[in-house]
This record gives structure tokens, sequence and C-alpha cells, in this order.
């Protein structure tokens, strides 16, 4: 049984205003940012999902409705044995303690006004009824598990540097050891070097502490480092997911193919024959018909505006393509 | 630039220094006050400045200077009183308002706009005319009208921090509602807060001198700045200037030092609000 | 190939409340004629502030201490501000990273280059705007003329970039600074704005100075390429020799700390900080955190030495076939 669940994921925000009630006059269904739109993967227990797309995908959101922090337009997140989307209050909130999440930004996550020692402590202090001095001597091990010092759990976020930040948000989310860990671009806000410390940080926590995550990147190299699997996004939906290695050795989705054929190789003898996307992402506002890839796509035919779904193409590996 | 620095922090410096001495001259007043301030000195009646009564006496003789004191005791009393209220009621409505939002916040923000749409010295009047002018109604009156400058600032700042990533984390985390509204965002609201509640102290009280000053506030024999100049005026006429000139001065001296201490604050605490009312 | 941009030299200091911060550290490069030449490095490492001293936009304060920056044979660095100003923007012009806050709000972009061609080369207002049609084609702008007449809100991140190289290139300046313009855009974005300056730089001309953290864009768009640490330039030379045979510590540490698609590699962090820049010891400032340092690594500087017929490197541990020290 998967650790984690996602079925049929969909979350439409609505644009509000006069155009919104016209619609419902005019009857029919009022326009909506289609952010995401009908999303489903599965996460093993130990393994570690990547979720790619450029900025607009989705794939941000994916990470708020598993965690509720948005609730869903439709679909089903199941953790374990649990729906977590029919639980509400008191019961999701118990929840959390296994299902944690490391944000983008390392100092918007982090409350200015509360030290290392009470963020770290946080949340043991919600889920556990460990008295204080177990709950210090609990944060400074976990601090010393992401490679900071004692020393600086009496320190405020202002006065760490963008890379101990991390730490810190790293460090609060594993600190009730939980089984489930949503990475939302962890790395992206860091420098080359620390970028590299971090992903060895998060690569051997998940060893030690045997964690399943989430990782959603837009950095492919960084997801080929950590995941084992990888799924794509494409205004909303997934195109393709397959494992990691047959993911970069053979795409067989044309955005996929794209994607990867984009990102600069630290090579210059490599000669890689691109493929290129016509003009930029259409607005999630008004999706086409269709394979929603087509109007931009290269290879695009006449059967490409019949609606298209994941489908195996080789064992475990699933493409939305009607040409693949 | 420099220059204008210093002087711009010397001054609220100076403004700091005189928001001490007069909350410590108030609450030290029956031993700083040289006389009791009811207590008439039949020799010296209307007497005027001089080194037995600095700032001169009234037409029953009482001593101006013990009275100033004494009146600066309940100006700042009420003002203050009135702000924490209204700080304290301000801020639950706004945080609520803000963080829920929806029907709570529209019943809450038509609320607050319904005040506002009365003059606030109007309806601090009338609140004062129809509970009667003791000091409890003028504090309620002053901090009715108060609580919508507190309650859009709190709304305002928790539409800003409940949309940041933090919050999110905070939830994520497992806190309750609360936990989040009082741990995580409030705290993070605090400095324009500071900022109003400094600006708001200046303005309550002028309300209170002002609401003294046309008979609706504090009554005679309690002395009290608003009050000490609606008497002195009718004696400006006749030539005693100091009973008008010296409690009105104490207004003017205390509201400004509030003003400026208020707006240094804002430029220390929220660079982003230099220059803006 | 001619030098169009000789730098010796250059430093430029940060007199600071906390101390002097040696930024820039006696950078000495060449950008060829045509070429593109990558600078790359850590946050931290002084490539911006290089980009910006060459432009002489450092302000107090931050000043040039010494250098020479010798542009088409004149040195930028004793011009007066006048002068200055006549070069900036015509003959060499400037790309930023966030073009969304680098373009005007409250004009259309269109009007912002056509006000170019009307200043610089005193074009009538009729004049300007075909221009400015043409150059919002060249960028690879489609529909030019809605694009025109559109607000920067109104635009994409890729296109507010293809807008701010088409402003850059508007008065056809002879070397293009473009400080990070890929971060922040997405990958797919990122690789076509990167091929515009590519054929661009191929067609106009003009030679490219790219500054950036991304080794892959070095070796995806440049030629030459210079690697700063802390402030000093530690290698530099062709981009193929540089990737086939990197001889500063740095450089290869460089290599080794980032993940790629290309490879399976095993990735390791540089080890250390960058070091505070606040009265750096003498010596090599990558001592600190170099694996094969030597007791004179940390009493001299090492000066710079041909290693191969385009690549030098200044490292006093690097294997360097016997080529004498460059004064």
């Amino acid at each position: 049984m998967p650790l984690l669940a996602v079925e049929g994921l969909v979350k439409h925000f609505p644009l509000g205003g006069p155009g919104e009630w016209l619609d419902r006059v005019r009857g029919h269904a009022p326009k909506a940012v289609r952010a995401v739109d009908g999303v489903s993967f599965a996460v093993e227990p130990g393994e570690t999902l990547g979720l790619v797309g450029e900025s607009g995908c989705g794939k941000s959101t994916v990470a708020r409705l598993i965690l509720r922090l948005v609730d869903p337009t439709g679909g089903h997140v199941r953790f374990g044995d649990v729906n977590l989307t029919a639980l509400a209050g008191e019961p999701l909130r118990r929840q959390r303690r296994n299902l944690q999440m490391v944000f983008q930004d390392p100092t918007a996550s982090l409350n200015p006004r509360l030290s290392v020692r009470r963020a770290v402590e946080e949340p043991l202090r919600r889920h556990s009824t460990l008295r204080a001095a177990e709950r210090r001597e609990r944060a400074a091990q976990v601090l010393a598990r992401v490679g900071l010092e004692r020393e600086l759990l009496d320190r405020y976020p202002h006065e760490l540097s963008g890379g101990q930040r991390q730490r810190v948000n790293i460090a609060r989310a594993i600190v009730t050891e939980p089984r489930f860990v949503v990475l939302d671009e962890p790395t992206s806000s860091l420098d080359v070097s620390l970028r590299a410390k971090a992903i060895l940080l998060l690569a051997e926590l998940r060893a030690t502490l045997g964690m399943s995550y989430l990782f959603i990147s837009h950095d492919l190299a960084t997801v080929k480092y950590l995941a084992g699997r990888v799924a794509v996004m494409y205004l909303g939906t997934i195109v393709e997911e397959a494992s990691t290695a047959e993911l970069f050795r053979q795409p067989r989705h044309p955005y996929t193919k794209a994607l990867l054929s984009a990102v600069p190789v630290p090579d210059p003898t490599v000669q890689r024959e691109r493929l290129v996307l016509r003009g930029e992402v259409p607005s999630p506002i008004d999706i086409p018909a269709g394979c929603r890839l087509r109007g931009r796509c290269p290879l695009a035919q006449p059967v490409c505006a019949e609606p298209v779904t994941l489908r195996e193409v080789a064992p475990r590996h699933r493409v939305a393509c009607h040409l693949a | 630039m420099r220059w204008r620095r210093l002087t711009r922090n010397r001054l609220s410096f100076g403004a700091l220094c005189v928001i001490l001495a007069v909350t410590l001259t108030s609450l030290l007043a029956p031993w700083v006050a040289p006389y009791d301030p009811d207590n008439p000195d039949a020799e010296a009646t209307l007497a005027s400045v001089s080194m037995r009564h600095p700032l001169g006496t009234d037409v029953y003789g009482r001593d101006q200077l013990s009275r100033v004191i004494h009146a600066g005791r309940i100006d700042l009393l009420v003002a203050l009183c009135a702000t924490a209220i209204a700080l304290t009621l301000g801020s639950a409505l706004g945080a609520g308002a803000g963080y829920r939002g929806g029907w709570v916040d529209q019943l809450v923000m038509r609320s607050v706009d319904a005040i506002m749409a009365f003059p606030a010295f109007i309806l601090a009047m009338a609140i004062t005319a129809a509970l009667g002018n003791s000091i409890a109604n003028v504090v309620a009156a002053i901090a009715i009208t108060h609580v919508p400058i507190y309650t859009r600032l709190i709304r305002g700042e928790m539409l800003r921090v409940r949309e940041t990533e933090y919050a999110e984390a905070a939830r994520t985390v497992g806190n309750r509602p609360h936990q989040i509204v009082l741990y995580h965002l409030l705290p993070n609201c605090v400095p324009p807060l500071v900022v109003q509640a400094t600006l708001a102290m200046g303005f309550a009280i002028l309300t209170v001198a002002a609401l003294s000053f046309i008979g609706l506030g504090i009554h005679p024999p309690q002395s009290e700045w608003g009050q000490m100049t609606a008497e002195g005026a009718g004696y400006v006429v006749s030539g005693e200037w100091w009973l008008v000139l010296f409690p009105g001065f104490a207004i003017m001296l205390t509201v400004l030092a509030f003003n400026l201490v208020g707006d240094t604050l804002r430029d220390l605490l929220d660079p982003r609000m230099r220059g803006v009312r | 190939m001619t030098d169009l941009l000789e730098v010796r030299d250059l430093t430029v200091h940060f007199d600071t409340e906390a101390g002097l911060v040696e930024a820039v550290d006696g950078v000495t490069f060449n950008v060829r004629s045509g070429e593109i030449l990558g600078v790359v490095g850590e946050s931290g490492s002084g490539k911006s502030v290089t980009a910006l001293a060459l432009l002489r936009l450092i302000r107090p304060p931050g000043r040039i201490v010494q250098g020479a920056v010798r542009f088409e044979g004149t040195d930028l660095v004793g011009l007066s501000e006048d002068e200055m100003r006549a070069v900036r923007g015509t003959r060499i012009a400037m790309v930023f990273q966030s073009p969304r806050t680098a373009l005007n709000p409250v004009l259309t972009v269109g009007r912002q280059i056509s006000r170019l061609f009307e200043l610089h080369q005193g074009a009538s207002r009729a004049e300007g705007r075909t221009r400015t049609i043409g150059m919002l084609k060249l960028v690879g702008i489609s529909e030019p003329e809605r694009r025109a007449r559109q607000y920067a809100h109104q635009l994409s991140g890729g296109m507010c970039q293809r807008v701010m190289i088409a402003m850059a290139l508007a008065t056809s300046p002879r070397l293009l600074l473009a400080d990070e313009p890929t971060t922040g855009l997405d990958v797919s974005i990122a690789a076509q704005i990167l091929e515009l300056l590519r054929d661009l730089g191929r067609r106009t001309g003009a030679s490219i100075l790219l500054i950036t953290h991304d080794l892959g864009v070095v070796a995806e768009v440049c030629d030459r390429v210079a690697v700063m640490h802390a402030g000093q330039i530690v290698e530099v030379g062709a981009v193929r020799a540089i990737f086939a045979r990197p001889l500063h510590p740095y450089t290869q540490a460089l290599v080794r700390s980032i993940p790629r698609i290309d490879r399976d590699v095993t990735m390791e962090p540089i080890p250390g900080m960058v070091p505070s820049l606040l009265a750096p010891p003498p010596g090599c400032r990558y001592a600190d955190r170099c694996p094969r340092v030597l007791d004179v690594c940390r009493r001299d500087r090492p000066a710079p030495r041909a290693a191969a017929p385009d690549q030098e490197v200044a490292c006093h541990a690097a294997e360097v076939e016997d080529a004498p020290a460059r004064g």
C-alpha cells in the first residue's frame, strides 16, 4: 500500500467579480484558474517522488493541497489508510505530526519573532507531551543532525545566513520524525555550494530516518540526484511519470523532451539536439481542449485535439500523449 | 542629510523627555505639586506669575501649577485607559476579521465603517451627553471612537501576514487557529500598532481636553486641562492671561510630544511608511 | 582577434562601518571583439561589482581604488562623468537580472525603446516607432506592434527580458554586460534568452560579458570564461580548455559541486564558505578552503600563470608545465 496516494486532485480558484456572476446567469460554469486539474500519483514508503514543471504549472498548489493549506475542489489525498480530504479540525491537526513541509523561501517561512529554539520546539509542543527539558534536548539533537551548532538555538532568523535558515526549516520539519515530507523547492534560493550541501543533507536524512519525500522543483538536475521517480507537470496535469533513470534516458512526452533539452549542461563538448516549444505557457484560465501542449508542440497532429489521459507505455512509465 | 537626521533625533529625544516628565509629575503629583490643588489661598486670588505661585492663581486663589500638575494625571489616565481599551478591542476585532474573512470580516468592517461615518468628536460628544459625563463614560466615548483605527490597521496587517510562508508553516506544524493568530501573526503586527497607539494617545488627550472644554468631559472641582482652559478663557479680556495660557500650553506640549515620538517610531520601525500619514 | 575591453588590476573597495571591504581585488582580464566571456562564481565573489565598475556605476561607500579599464582604446577610469555618460548605454549597455523592476512601469515598453532612438540618435518620433518595432522583431517578440503598446506588468518574465535586451541593443553597443540574465526564468524560457543572446552577439558583432553562477550556462553559450572567487579571478581561459582540464582547485570544486543531468556524478560540496572580504589575509583567498594548500599559499598571492595556449591560472599548487609567471 502506498504511503501517500493522490487521486484525481483538482483545485480551481474562482476569478470572482462580475464575470463570475454573468457566467452563472448565462448558465455555464464560471471561469476559474484551473491550477490543478486532475492529478493522481502515489508515493511508496521510503520513496522520493520528484514533481517537476515550470512556474505556474500547479506543482506548489499540489503541495499545499496535500498539506491541506488550501482545500481541494475535488479528488482525494490518502495518507496510509486515512483520507485526509475528509478530515478537518482536530483530527486533521493530529495527522500533521507525520506530514511535514519544507518551504521554498527559507527566510519567509521562519517567523522573524521566534528564536531558533522556539521554532524547532514548536512542533513538539503541539504534538507531544514532552517536558520543557526534554524538548530542549530534542531540539538540540535535531539541530546537530542538520549540521548546526547548539549555540544557534538562541539566535533569531535575521542573525542567520540563508543556508543556516534553510537548515532550521528542515530541522523544524523533521523534529516530530514525520513519515512524509513535502519539499517545495527547498534549494532554489540557495547559492551553488550551499545547494549541494542541502541536497546531500536531505539525502542523508532520508536514509537515516526512513522518510519519504515529495520533492518539488524546477531544477531537473537536483531532481535527478534526489528522486527515485519523477512526475512532470504541465498546466495543472501530469504529462509523464517514470522512474528517474528511465525518464532521463528515454523521455516520451514532447514536453519532457523539451524541458530536458533546455537544461544547460556543463560540458561544452556535448552537442545536443534541442526540442523547442513555440511561444509561452498559455493562461490556466483558458486551457485548450485536447492535449494541453497542442498549441506549442512541434509534433502536433489532428488527433491531439482529442482528450488525452495518462496511459502506461512501459512498466511503471505513464505518458499523456497520443503520439508517444 | 546627516545633520537633518541628527536634529530629527534630537527633536524626538526632547519629545520623549517631555512625555517622561509629564508622566512622572503626574504619577508623583501629590509630592511634586507645591500646594493642594483644591486649597484656596484667600490672600492671593487671581495672582499673576510670581515666586510664590509660579503659574499664578485662579479666582479662588488656587495654585495654577498644582492644578496643572494634577490635571495632567486625569488627562493621561483617561487617554491611556481609552487607548488601552480601544487597542485591545480593536486588535481583537481586526484580527478576527482579517484571519477569518468572509461574513465575520463583513460584519466587523461594516460596523466599523458605521462608527467612522460620524466625525469622531461629534460621536464622543453624543456618547458623553447620552451617558452622562463621568470619567468612565469619557473613557468609553474615546475608546469607542478609537476602535476603528486599530481594527482597520490590524485587519490590514492580518491580511498581509496570514499569506506569509511562516503562517503556512505554523499550520503545517500543527498549530490551532487561535495559536497561529496569537503566537505567529499578532506579534508580527506589533510595530505599526505601537506607532498608531502613540499617535492616538496624543489625539485622545486632545479629545478629553476638548470634551471638557465644552463641558461634556471632566467636571470641576477635578482639574483638567481643557476645562481649565475653558474657565481661563473668560479672564483673557480682563488681563489674567496665565489662566488660559498654561493649561493650553500643557495640552499643546503633551500632544505635540506624542505626535513627534509617534512619527519617529514610524520611521524607525517601518521605513516604508516614511512620509505617509 | 583584437581586444575590445582590457581590464588591468581593477580594484574596488567599500568603506563600510564594519571596515574596508575589498570586494574586487586586482582583477585583470580582456574581452575580445565578438566573443562571449562568462564570469562565474558564487554569490559574493564580486562578479556583479566588477560589471558595475566597468560602467563606473559603483556608488559610495564603494570606489574604484586603482586599475585601468581600456575600452576601444580609451581608459574609462580617466574619463569625466559627462564623457562616461556618453559611453554608457551607447557603446556599453547592460541587461539586469530582474527585468520587470528594471523597466519603467508607467511607460509602454515601445515608448521606452523609442525614447532611446530619439535621445541618442536624434530620431523623430515616427522614426523611433518604426525602429522600435524592428528591434522587438529582432529579439523575437511576436506581434511587436501590439506588444509595443503594452506595459511591463502585462508581459511575462521572459518577454520583459527580451524587451530589456532590445533596449540594450537599441543603440548598437559594442559591449553588452548581462548580469544573471536568466536567473529566475523557467528553463525553457532561459534557454530561449541564451539562444537569443548568442545569436545577437553573432549578428551584431557585439561582445558580451555574461555574469552567471551556472556552469551549464557558461558551457552552452560562452567562448571564454573567467572564474571568480572572493573578489579575484582565479582562472581564465577558453571554455573548452577549462572544462576539459580545470586547473585551479576552486574551479575543480565548482565543477564537482553541481548535480547534472548529462551523467551520474557524486556531488561534492565546496568545502568551507566564501571568505569574508573585510580585511582578508595576504596570500591566496582560497587557501582556507583548499585541499591542496601549501605554506606559500598563505604568504604570497599567486600570480596568474599561462598553463595552456588559452588558459591562465592563479594558483601555487596547480600543475602547470614550466611556463613563466606573468608579471
